[in-house]
């Protein structure tokens, strides 16, 4: 029970909290440490002392004292860092530089700082989402279609590396903003995502995450107008919520796009995100997230879905296959074919995909090739990719509508 | 933190270089050398002779192998470097950045470790 709301706690403020004590400490690992500490001592305590009025306020301050109680202890043993810790030790020394930042937001600063370009890409991004939007391991290895040790392993040499080549938590200057943007942008794109379909847990949608990466969208957006790729991610993020409210059903099972009630749709999201691509599209820099926004227009201008716009879809996903050859960008490519051109030619293409071997254990995948048999009337092959998706899929709200398409199946 | 500013070029380059190109990346050298000197973060730093110079050992079973040669034939080979001391990775880059032949070559940047075995001198 106290397991469970503190695990509530750690998803809600963990990102928050061990972003205040990386600021202090100017250490990942120490923050970390810290903070699990405070949880440690919240389960032997509050069950006895009860459960704090704040107790996020209590964590903050129990981990601090954590913090400076392991490198009270590290001092005994690496005399080396005395200096550090003393200066540690006054937070007002750590705390002082409140000069007027170009980045109001103390966590988007953050972010522009983690994601430091003598790590690689990868690395920026999965150790920014890990650190300071709170999401797991597991769940980052999802968001990169990757097994959980080679995230958890790219995390450990990340933080190795800060802390033998000594990068420093600065925010670099203005300049070089832009050269971190990919990065950024990546991260608050994975955030979003991770609350459209949640990767693991009961329900699709964990709507704090998507409002909190829109608001670092528009955050990104203010602070670097002319950057086209970050009002093509604004963009695309507003299409997509948009159309929150009609993705679940009243049993919480997923509602895929063509089921879904379009008036259920937001209108004044819809208008905002039209906006926002026109202008990033007139200034002619094009990108991935243009790309993907423009294709979730086409999606939401259909008035309904057999009017969808399928042949501009798939030149969109052949443009963005340019930019991004990956096998997921691929999948969705080959379903576009098969949605305008020809199921047959779109399978054949998944089958090439799965062949390869790179999305094998990618339940959308194989739901998407069960669709197709199924718009094709096989109906035995259809089921038995369907089972196989609804056994990869860890989100129970996929497996929900997976399981209703089976039921149908058996009743036709 | 000390760090090793390690400069790779391709010798060849600088061979062919016109004269009075030459003189001007040098003296570029010295500037940023007396720049480097004046805030005091200088703890070394040279040219090394070219490559052709290099021999590289190994002891295998008690016995020195000498081989002439570098460690590994690239297309860029290490021309010299600067031992730095400042506060973190992005100072370095900073002042790595400013060597002149970042322009053409590359700068590899490495951090020293707080390990003193090597450096009891």
């Amino acid at each position: 029970m106290l397991a469970r709301a503190l695990d509530a706690l750690h998803r809600r403020d963990g990102g928050r909290l061990l972003a205040r004590l990386i600021r202090e400490f100017l250490s990942f690992d120490i923050a970390e440490d810290g903070l699990h500490d405070a949880y440690a001592r919240a389960l032997q305590r509050w069950p006895t002392e009860g459960v704090p009025e704040n107790p996020s306020a209590w964590i903050a301050t129990v981990a601090r004292r954590c913090v400076l109680d392991r490198l009270k202890r590290e001092r005994r043993h690496a005399p080396l860092e005395c200096a550090q810790v003393d200066a540690l030790a006054a937070p007002e020394i750590a705390g002082s530089d409140e000069q007027p930042s170009p980045i109001p937001d103390e966590r988007l600063r953050l972010i522009f700082m983690c994601c430091h370009p003598a790590l690689a890409q990868p690395a920026q991004v999965a150790l920014t989402l890990r650190s300071l939007c709170g999401l797991t391991t597991r769940e980052i290895a999802r968001a990169f279609v990757e097994p959980e040790p080679t995230t958890a392993q790219k995390l450990t040499r990340a933080k190795q590396k800060i802390s033998q080549a000594g990068i420093a938590y600065e925010l670099p200057h203005p300049d070089a903003f832009v050269a971190r943007l990919a990065s950024v942008l990546a991260v608050i794109y994975f955030l979003f995502n991770e609350g459209y379909v949640a990767s693991t847990g009961s329900d699709l949608l964990r709507p704090n995450l998507c409002l909190e990466a829109i608001r670092f969208g528009r955050l990104v957006h203010e602070l670097l107008p002319e950057q086209a790729e970050t009002a093509g991610l604004l963009a695309l993020m507003l299409f997509h919520e948009s159309r929150r409210e009609a993705r679940i059903d009243a049993d919480g099972a997923l509602v895929v796009l063509e089921d879904q009630d379009r008036s259920r749709w937001d209108c004044a999201l819809i208008a905002e995100a039209t906006e926002i691509l026109r202008g990033a599209l007139s200034q002619r820099q094009p990108g991935p997230y243009q790309i993907q926004a423009a294709i979730a227009a086409l999606h939401v201008r259909a008035p309904t879905s057999i009017e969808t716009d399928w042949l501009q879809i798939y030149a969109l996903y052949g443009a963005l296959l340019r930019h991004l050859p990956t096998p997921v960008v691929e999948l969705n490519a080959a379903v576009a074919l098969a949605m305008s051109t020809s199921i047959e030619d779109g399978l054949t293409w998944i089958d090439r995909i799965e062949q390869s071997g790179a999305l094998s254990d990618y339940h959308l995948l194989h739901a998407a090739k069960a669709d197709l048999l199924r718009r094709s009337g096989r109906t035995e092959n259809a089921r038995a990719n369907y089972l196989r998706a609804r056994d990869l899929a860890k989100n129970r709200s996929e497996r929900g509508y997976l399981e209703r398409r089976l039921a149908e199946l058996s009743q036709a | 933190m000390q760090y090793m500013l390690l400069i790779y070029g391709d010798e060849k380059l600088w061979a062919d270089m016109p004269e009075a190109e030459a003189e001007r990346t040098m003296r570029a050298y010295v500037e940023y050398s007396k720049a480097l000197a004046a805030s005091g973060i200088l703890r070394g730093g040279s040219e090394l002779a070219s490559v052709a110079t290099a021999t590289t050992v190994r002891v295998r079973n008690a016995k020195v192998l000498t081989a002439d040669g570098p460690f590994m034939e690239t297309k860029e080979q290490l021309g010299g470097y600067y031992l730095i001391e400042v506060a973190s990775l992005d100072e370095a880059i900073g002042w790595a950045a400013k060597i002149p032949s970042a322009a053409f070559g590359s700068i590899e940047i490495r951090p020293q470790t707080t390990n003193q075995a090597l450096s009891q001198v």
